[in-house]
Protein backbone atom coordinates (compact mmCIF):
# COMPACT_ATOMS: atom_id res chain seq x y z
CA UNK A 1 0.00 0.00 0.00
CA UNK A 2 1.39 3.28 -0.67
CA UNK A 3 1.19 6.43 0.97
CA UNK A 4 -1.79 8.91 1.03
CA UNK A 5 -0.15 11.55 -1.49
CA UNK A 6 -0.46 8.84 -3.84
CA UNK A 7 -3.09 7.15 -2.76
CA UNK A 8 -4.88 6.93 -6.79
CA UNK A 9 -3.13 5.31 -9.86
CA UNK A 10 -2.93 8.06 -12.72
CA UNK A 11 -3.49 6.97 -15.85
CA UNK A 12 -0.86 9.13 -17.68
CA UNK A 13 1.55 6.79 -15.57
CA UNK A 14 0.40 3.83 -16.99
CA UNK A 15 0.12 5.64 -20.20
CA UNK A 16 3.49 6.09 -19.70
CA UNK A 17 4.53 2.52 -18.71
CA UNK A 18 2.76 1.16 -21.79
CA UNK A 19 4.95 3.46 -23.91
CA UNK A 20 7.86 2.88 -21.91
CA UNK A 21 7.12 -1.09 -22.42
CA UNK A 22 6.50 -0.72 -26.55
CA UNK A 23 3.22 -1.11 -26.44
CA UNK A 24 1.63 -0.88 -29.85
CA UNK A 25 -2.20 -1.81 -30.19
CA UNK A 26 -4.48 -2.08 -27.14
CA UNK A 27 -7.17 -4.30 -27.76
CA UNK A 28 -9.89 -3.38 -25.14
CA UNK A 29 -13.15 -3.87 -24.23
CA UNK A 30 -14.38 -0.62 -21.74
CA UNK A 31 -15.03 -1.05 -17.80
CA UNK A 32 -15.38 1.30 -15.11
CA UNK A 33 -11.79 1.28 -14.26
CA UNK A 34 -10.20 2.99 -17.37
CA UNK A 35 -12.55 5.77 -19.10
CA UNK A 36 -10.11 8.33 -18.45
CA UNK A 37 -6.82 6.09 -19.70
CA UNK A 38 -9.41 5.37 -22.99
CA UNK A 39 -8.67 9.22 -23.52
CA UNK A 40 -5.29 9.18 -23.10
CA UNK A 41 -4.56 6.54 -25.22
CA UNK A 42 -7.16 7.52 -28.15
CA UNK A 43 -4.98 10.91 -28.42
CA UNK A 44 -1.77 9.20 -28.99
CA UNK A 45 -1.27 8.50 -32.20
CA UNK A 46 1.33 5.73 -31.86
CA UNK A 47 -1.13 3.62 -30.28
CA UNK A 48 -3.81 1.39 -32.02
CA UNK A 49 -7.21 0.77 -30.33
CA UNK A 50 -8.71 -2.28 -31.41
CA UNK A 51 -12.10 -2.31 -29.49
CA UNK A 52 -13.93 -5.69 -28.84
CA UNK A 53 -17.51 -6.79 -28.06
CA UNK A 54 -16.50 -9.27 -25.68
CA UNK A 55 -13.53 -10.03 -24.07
CA UNK A 56 -12.42 -13.06 -25.14
CA UNK A 57 -12.27 -12.06 -28.73
CA UNK A 58 -9.16 -10.13 -26.99
CA UNK A 59 -6.70 -13.11 -26.75
CA UNK A 60 -6.97 -14.33 -30.21
CA UNK A 61 -6.45 -10.59 -31.51
CA UNK A 62 -3.97 -9.91 -29.28
CA UNK A 63 -2.56 -13.68 -30.68
CA UNK A 64 -2.34 -12.51 -33.83
CA UNK A 65 -1.29 -9.13 -33.74
CA UNK A 66 2.16 -10.61 -31.74
CA UNK A 67 2.04 -13.33 -34.23
CA UNK A 68 2.70 -10.60 -36.93
CA UNK A 69 5.18 -8.41 -34.71
CA UNK A 70 3.14 -5.83 -32.78
CA UNK A 71 3.23 -5.52 -28.94
CA UNK A 72 -0.35 -5.78 -28.24
CA UNK A 73 -1.76 -5.39 -24.73
CA UNK A 74 -5.16 -6.01 -23.16
CA UNK A 75 -7.18 -4.10 -21.46
CA UNK A 76 -10.78 -5.58 -19.64
CA UNK A 77 -12.58 -6.16 -16.51
CA UNK A 78 -11.89 -9.23 -13.86
CA UNK A 79 -15.68 -10.01 -15.11
CA UNK A 80 -13.99 -10.08 -19.08
CA UNK A 81 -11.40 -11.97 -18.01
CA UNK A 82 -13.58 -14.79 -16.34
CA UNK A 83 -15.27 -14.95 -19.62
CA UNK A 84 -12.47 -15.38 -21.46
CA UNK A 85 -10.80 -18.38 -19.84
CA UNK A 86 -11.16 -20.70 -22.91
CA UNK A 87 -9.21 -17.80 -25.05
CA UNK A 88 -6.75 -16.89 -22.55
CA UNK A 89 -6.06 -21.21 -22.37
CA UNK A 90 -5.97 -21.84 -26.31
CA UNK A 91 -4.94 -18.75 -27.76
CA UNK A 92 -3.04 -16.89 -25.38
CA UNK A 93 -1.23 -19.98 -23.19
CA UNK A 94 -1.58 -22.46 -26.31
CA UNK A 95 0.51 -20.08 -28.50
CA UNK A 96 2.91 -19.06 -25.74
CA UNK A 97 1.64 -15.35 -26.17
CA UNK A 98 3.93 -13.08 -24.16
CA UNK A 99 1.29 -10.07 -23.50
CA UNK A 100 0.42 -8.33 -20.51
CA UNK A 101 -3.39 -8.22 -19.52
CA UNK A 102 -4.49 -5.23 -17.44
CA UNK A 103 -7.16 -6.49 -15.81
CA UNK A 104 -10.14 -3.53 -13.85
CA UNK A 105 -10.42 -5.36 -10.21
CA UNK A 106 -13.96 -4.58 -10.15
CA UNK A 107 -15.08 -4.99 -6.70
CA UNK A 108 -11.95 -5.02 -4.75
CA UNK A 109 -11.75 -3.86 -1.37
CA UNK A 110 -8.24 -4.64 0.18
CA UNK A 111 -9.30 -6.23 3.53
CA UNK A 112 -10.80 -9.26 1.77
CA UNK A 113 -14.54 -8.74 2.64
CA UNK A 114 -16.41 -8.94 -0.72
CA UNK A 115 -19.72 -7.65 -1.62
CA UNK A 116 -18.81 -8.50 -4.94
CA UNK A 117 -18.57 -12.04 -6.61
CA UNK A 118 -16.53 -10.70 -9.29
CA UNK A 119 -13.94 -9.69 -6.72
CA UNK A 120 -13.97 -13.34 -4.83
CA UNK A 121 -13.38 -15.79 -7.82
CA UNK A 122 -10.57 -12.94 -10.02
CA UNK A 123 -7.71 -14.11 -7.86
CA UNK A 124 -8.50 -17.99 -7.51
CA UNK A 125 -9.07 -17.96 -11.43
CA UNK A 126 -5.72 -16.47 -12.33
CA UNK A 127 -4.43 -19.18 -10.06
CA UNK A 128 -6.34 -21.75 -11.37
CA UNK A 129 -4.64 -21.04 -15.02
CA UNK A 130 -1.31 -20.84 -12.99
CA UNK A 131 -0.51 -17.73 -14.46
CA UNK A 132 1.71 -14.57 -12.69
CA UNK A 133 0.12 -11.58 -11.64
CA UNK A 134 0.73 -8.47 -9.66
CA UNK A 135 -1.47 -6.17 -8.35
CA UNK A 136 -1.54 -2.31 -8.53
CA UNK A 137 -3.52 0.18 -6.41
CA UNK A 138 -1.81 3.39 -6.99
CA UNK A 139 1.29 5.37 -8.74
CA UNK A 140 3.89 3.80 -6.03
CA UNK A 141 2.88 0.48 -7.88
CA UNK A 142 3.62 0.86 -11.28
CA UNK A 143 6.81 -0.60 -11.64
CA UNK A 144 5.12 -3.46 -11.38
CA UNK A 145 3.73 -2.94 -14.65
CA UNK A 146 6.78 -2.82 -16.13
CA UNK A 147 7.75 -5.65 -13.93
CA UNK A 148 4.94 -7.46 -15.65
CA UNK A 149 5.99 -6.95 -19.39
CA UNK A 150 9.22 -8.12 -18.64
CA UNK A 151 8.06 -11.34 -17.02
CA UNK A 152 6.13 -12.22 -20.14
CA UNK A 153 8.75 -11.52 -22.45
CA UNK A 154 10.93 -13.86 -20.65
CA UNK A 155 8.54 -16.39 -19.76
CA UNK A 156 6.34 -16.18 -22.94
CA UNK A 157 3.06 -16.39 -21.02
CA UNK A 158 0.17 -14.17 -20.23
CA UNK A 159 0.95 -11.99 -17.09
CA UNK A 160 -2.00 -9.98 -15.35
CA UNK A 161 -1.76 -6.80 -13.94
CA UNK A 162 -5.04 -6.39 -11.63
CA UNK A 163 -6.09 -2.62 -11.46
CA UNK A 164 -7.52 -2.52 -7.82
CA UNK A 165 -8.46 1.48 -8.44
CA UNK A 166 -11.90 1.58 -9.14
CA UNK A 167 -13.27 4.91 -9.38
CA UNK A 168 -10.21 6.63 -8.88
CA UNK A 169 -7.71 7.70 -11.23
CA UNK A 170 -8.67 6.05 -14.45
CA UNK A 171 -11.81 8.12 -14.15
CA UNK A 172 -11.88 12.24 -14.00
CA UNK B 1 -22.71 -27.44 -52.35
CA UNK B 2 -18.49 -27.36 -52.39
CA UNK B 3 -15.90 -29.88 -51.56
CA UNK B 4 -13.54 -28.40 -49.21
CA UNK B 5 -10.74 -29.69 -50.38
CA UNK B 6 -11.19 -28.80 -54.00
CA UNK B 7 -12.07 -25.41 -53.49
CA UNK B 8 -8.67 -25.00 -51.61
CA UNK B 9 -7.01 -26.47 -54.58
CA UNK B 10 -8.34 -23.64 -56.58
CA UNK B 11 -7.78 -20.96 -54.48
CA UNK B 12 -3.98 -22.27 -54.43
CA UNK B 13 -3.45 -21.42 -57.87
CA UNK B 14 -4.52 -17.79 -56.62
CA UNK B 15 -3.14 -17.05 -53.01
CA UNK B 16 -0.19 -15.35 -54.65
CA UNK B 17 2.41 -14.66 -51.56
CA UNK B 18 -0.82 -14.52 -48.80
CA UNK B 19 -0.62 -15.41 -45.90
CA UNK B 20 -2.71 -18.25 -45.37
CA UNK B 21 -4.62 -18.72 -42.08
CA UNK B 22 -6.49 -21.95 -43.05
CA UNK B 23 -8.53 -22.47 -39.41
CA UNK B 24 -10.72 -26.22 -39.68
CA UNK B 25 -10.27 -26.60 -43.56
CA UNK B 26 -6.64 -27.01 -41.74
CA UNK B 27 -6.41 -31.05 -42.77
CA UNK B 28 -7.15 -30.34 -46.57
CA UNK B 29 -4.74 -27.21 -46.62
CA UNK B 30 -1.93 -28.79 -45.29
CA UNK B 31 -1.06 -31.43 -47.77
CA UNK B 32 -2.51 -28.79 -50.61
CA UNK B 33 0.25 -25.43 -49.60
CA UNK B 34 3.41 -25.51 -51.03
CA UNK B 35 4.28 -22.13 -49.23
CA UNK B 36 4.05 -23.84 -46.06
CA UNK B 37 6.23 -21.06 -44.55
CA UNK B 38 3.51 -18.60 -44.88
CA UNK B 39 0.86 -20.63 -43.73
CA UNK B 40 -0.66 -21.10 -39.87
CA UNK B 41 -2.53 -23.76 -39.29
CA UNK B 42 -3.41 -23.51 -36.02
CA UNK B 43 -5.71 -25.70 -35.33
CA UNK B 44 -8.53 -25.24 -33.15
CA UNK B 45 -7.00 -23.37 -30.01
CA UNK B 46 -10.00 -22.32 -28.72
CA UNK B 47 -13.13 -22.32 -30.94
CA UNK B 48 -14.47 -18.81 -32.04
CA UNK B 49 -11.37 -17.21 -32.27
CA UNK B 50 -9.53 -17.26 -35.96
CA UNK B 51 -11.43 -14.33 -36.70
CA UNK B 52 -9.37 -12.24 -34.17
CA UNK B 53 -6.24 -14.11 -35.15
CA UNK B 54 -6.53 -13.69 -38.70
CA UNK B 55 -7.50 -9.69 -37.62
CA UNK B 56 -4.47 -9.45 -35.75
CA UNK B 57 -2.06 -11.10 -38.39
CA UNK B 58 -3.43 -8.65 -40.89
CA UNK B 59 -3.15 -5.63 -38.78
CA UNK B 60 0.11 -6.28 -37.72
CA UNK B 61 1.27 -6.94 -41.59
CA UNK B 62 -0.92 -4.82 -43.35
CA UNK B 63 1.23 -4.46 -46.61
CA UNK B 64 0.75 -8.56 -46.61
CA UNK B 65 -2.36 -10.38 -48.03
CA UNK B 66 -3.99 -13.09 -45.20
CA UNK B 67 -6.59 -14.93 -46.24
CA UNK B 68 -8.83 -17.44 -43.51
CA UNK B 69 -10.68 -19.65 -44.08
CA UNK B 70 -13.35 -19.78 -41.21
CA UNK B 71 -16.24 -21.72 -40.12
CA UNK B 72 -19.83 -21.05 -39.52
CA UNK B 73 -19.34 -22.48 -36.13
CA UNK B 74 -16.80 -20.26 -35.63
CA UNK B 75 -18.53 -17.58 -36.73
CA UNK B 76 -21.74 -18.06 -34.55
CA UNK B 77 -19.35 -18.21 -31.49
CA UNK B 78 -17.99 -15.04 -32.43
CA UNK B 79 -20.38 -12.95 -34.27
CA UNK B 80 -19.40 -9.80 -32.71
CA UNK B 81 -15.84 -10.06 -34.21
CA UNK B 82 -17.11 -9.47 -37.63
CA UNK B 83 -18.03 -5.76 -36.16
CA UNK B 84 -14.68 -5.32 -34.76
CA UNK B 85 -13.21 -6.51 -38.12
CA UNK B 86 -15.64 -4.06 -39.95
CA UNK B 87 -14.11 -1.09 -37.46
CA UNK B 88 -10.63 -2.07 -38.00
CA UNK B 89 -11.26 -2.71 -41.72
CA UNK B 90 -7.84 -4.05 -42.97
CA UNK B 91 -7.65 -3.80 -46.66
CA UNK B 92 -5.15 -6.87 -46.39
CA UNK B 93 -7.93 -9.20 -44.58
CA UNK B 94 -10.06 -11.97 -46.61
CA UNK B 95 -12.48 -13.69 -44.80
CA UNK B 96 -13.81 -16.89 -46.08
CA UNK B 97 -16.15 -19.28 -44.46
CA UNK B 98 -16.49 -22.87 -44.46
CA UNK B 99 -19.97 -23.52 -44.22
CA UNK B 100 -20.96 -27.19 -43.49
CA UNK B 101 -24.01 -25.94 -41.71
CA UNK B 102 -22.80 -28.72 -38.60
CA UNK B 103 -20.42 -29.42 -35.86
CA UNK B 104 -18.35 -31.59 -38.11
CA UNK B 105 -15.91 -32.89 -35.31
CA UNK B 106 -18.60 -33.43 -32.57
CA UNK B 107 -20.48 -35.76 -34.67
CA UNK B 108 -22.53 -33.47 -37.10
CA UNK B 109 -24.71 -31.88 -34.92
CA UNK B 110 -26.47 -29.22 -36.82
CA UNK B 111 -25.45 -25.87 -36.07
CA UNK B 112 -28.56 -23.81 -34.51
CA UNK B 113 -30.49 -23.03 -37.17
CA UNK B 114 -28.32 -24.49 -39.79
CA UNK B 115 -30.45 -23.73 -43.07
CA UNK B 116 -31.92 -20.82 -42.54
CA UNK B 117 -29.15 -18.04 -42.06
CA UNK B 118 -27.47 -15.22 -44.30
CA UNK B 119 -23.94 -15.35 -42.89
CA UNK B 120 -22.77 -12.65 -45.86
CA UNK B 121 -26.24 -10.91 -44.74
CA UNK B 122 -24.85 -10.58 -41.31
CA UNK B 123 -21.11 -9.61 -42.00
CA UNK B 124 -22.55 -6.56 -44.85
CA UNK B 125 -24.44 -5.57 -41.87
CA UNK B 126 -21.80 -5.71 -39.18
CA UNK B 127 -19.85 -3.00 -41.68
CA UNK B 128 -18.33 -5.42 -44.52
CA UNK B 129 -18.23 -3.69 -47.50
CA UNK B 130 -18.46 -6.59 -49.52
CA UNK B 131 -20.11 -9.58 -48.70
CA UNK B 132 -20.44 -12.96 -50.79
CA UNK B 133 -22.15 -16.50 -50.74
CA UNK B 134 -21.28 -19.04 -52.41
CA UNK B 135 -23.02 -22.85 -52.94
CA UNK B 136 -21.52 -24.13 -56.20
CA UNK B 137 -17.39 -24.48 -57.41
CA UNK B 138 -17.93 -23.20 -60.98
CA UNK B 139 -19.20 -19.56 -59.40
CA UNK B 140 -16.75 -19.78 -57.11
CA UNK B 141 -14.03 -20.30 -59.20
CA UNK B 142 -15.21 -17.38 -61.87
CA UNK B 143 -15.27 -14.65 -59.16
CA UNK B 144 -12.32 -15.48 -56.78
CA UNK B 145 -9.57 -13.63 -58.72
CA UNK B 146 -12.03 -10.62 -58.44
CA UNK B 147 -12.57 -11.26 -54.72
CA UNK B 148 -8.77 -11.22 -54.18
CA UNK B 149 -7.77 -8.42 -56.74
CA UNK B 150 -10.04 -6.19 -54.67
CA UNK B 151 -9.60 -4.71 -51.47
CA UNK B 152 -11.04 -6.47 -47.97
CA UNK B 153 -11.82 -6.43 -45.85
CA UNK B 154 -14.40 -8.50 -47.30
CA UNK B 155 -16.16 -11.81 -46.30
CA UNK B 156 -16.92 -14.86 -48.53
CA UNK B 157 -19.51 -17.76 -47.23
CA UNK B 158 -19.02 -20.99 -48.89
CA UNK B 159 -21.57 -23.63 -48.40
CA UNK B 160 -19.52 -26.97 -48.67
CA UNK B 161 -20.35 -30.88 -47.72
CA UNK B 162 -19.68 -31.79 -43.63
CA UNK B 163 -17.10 -34.11 -43.28
CA UNK B 164 -18.32 -35.32 -40.07
CA UNK B 165 -15.48 -36.82 -37.62
CA UNK B 166 -17.46 -39.63 -35.51
CA UNK B 167 -14.07 -41.33 -34.11
CA UNK B 168 -12.64 -40.35 -30.79
CA UNK B 169 -10.63 -37.00 -31.30
CA UNK B 170 -7.31 -39.38 -29.48
CA UNK B 171 -7.75 -41.81 -32.84
CA UNK B 172 -7.92 -39.42 -35.05
CA UNK B 173 -4.94 -39.40 -37.70
CA UNK B 174 -3.09 -36.32 -36.95
CA UNK B 175 -3.05 -33.66 -40.11
CA UNK B 176 -0.52 -31.12 -38.24
CA UNK B 177 3.15 -31.43 -38.98
CA UNK B 178 4.62 -28.83 -37.00
CA UNK B 179 3.65 -27.15 -33.92
CA UNK B 180 1.65 -23.64 -33.20
CA UNK B 181 5.01 -21.83 -32.06
CA UNK B 182 6.89 -23.59 -35.68
CA UNK B 183 3.98 -22.00 -37.71
CA UNK B 184 4.45 -18.52 -36.00
CA UNK B 185 7.86 -18.97 -36.11
CA UNK B 186 8.25 -20.31 -39.51
CA UNK B 187 6.01 -17.11 -40.82
CA UNK B 188 8.14 -14.57 -38.79
CA UNK B 189 11.35 -15.81 -40.55
CA UNK B 190 9.88 -15.70 -44.11
CA UNK B 191 8.63 -12.24 -43.39
CA UNK B 192 11.50 -11.10 -41.54
CA UNK B 193 9.67 -10.34 -38.36
CA UNK B 194 11.32 -9.81 -35.70
CA UNK B 195 10.05 -12.30 -32.77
Amino acid sequence: MSDASSNVLSPDIVHREMKQNGVTDVVWLPDSETNWLYLLMKADPDLRLVGVSREGHACSIAAGLSAGGRKPIILIQNTGMMESGDSIRGWLMGLDIPVVLMVGYRGYTRHGVNKDTAATYTERFINAFGLQYYLVESDADAPRISIAFKEADRTKRPVVILVADEFHGFNR
Amino acid sequence: MMHTAELLEFFKKHRGDAVVIPGRGGRHWVPISDKPSLDLPMGDPAMGGHAGFGLGVALAQPKRKVVLFDSEGDVLMSLGMLVTIAEQAPKNFYHFMLDNACYATTGGQPVPNAENVDYAAIARGAGYGRAHAFTEIEDFKRELPAILDKPGPVFVALRVYPEVQNEPIGKRRPWQTRTKQETIDDMRRELQIKA
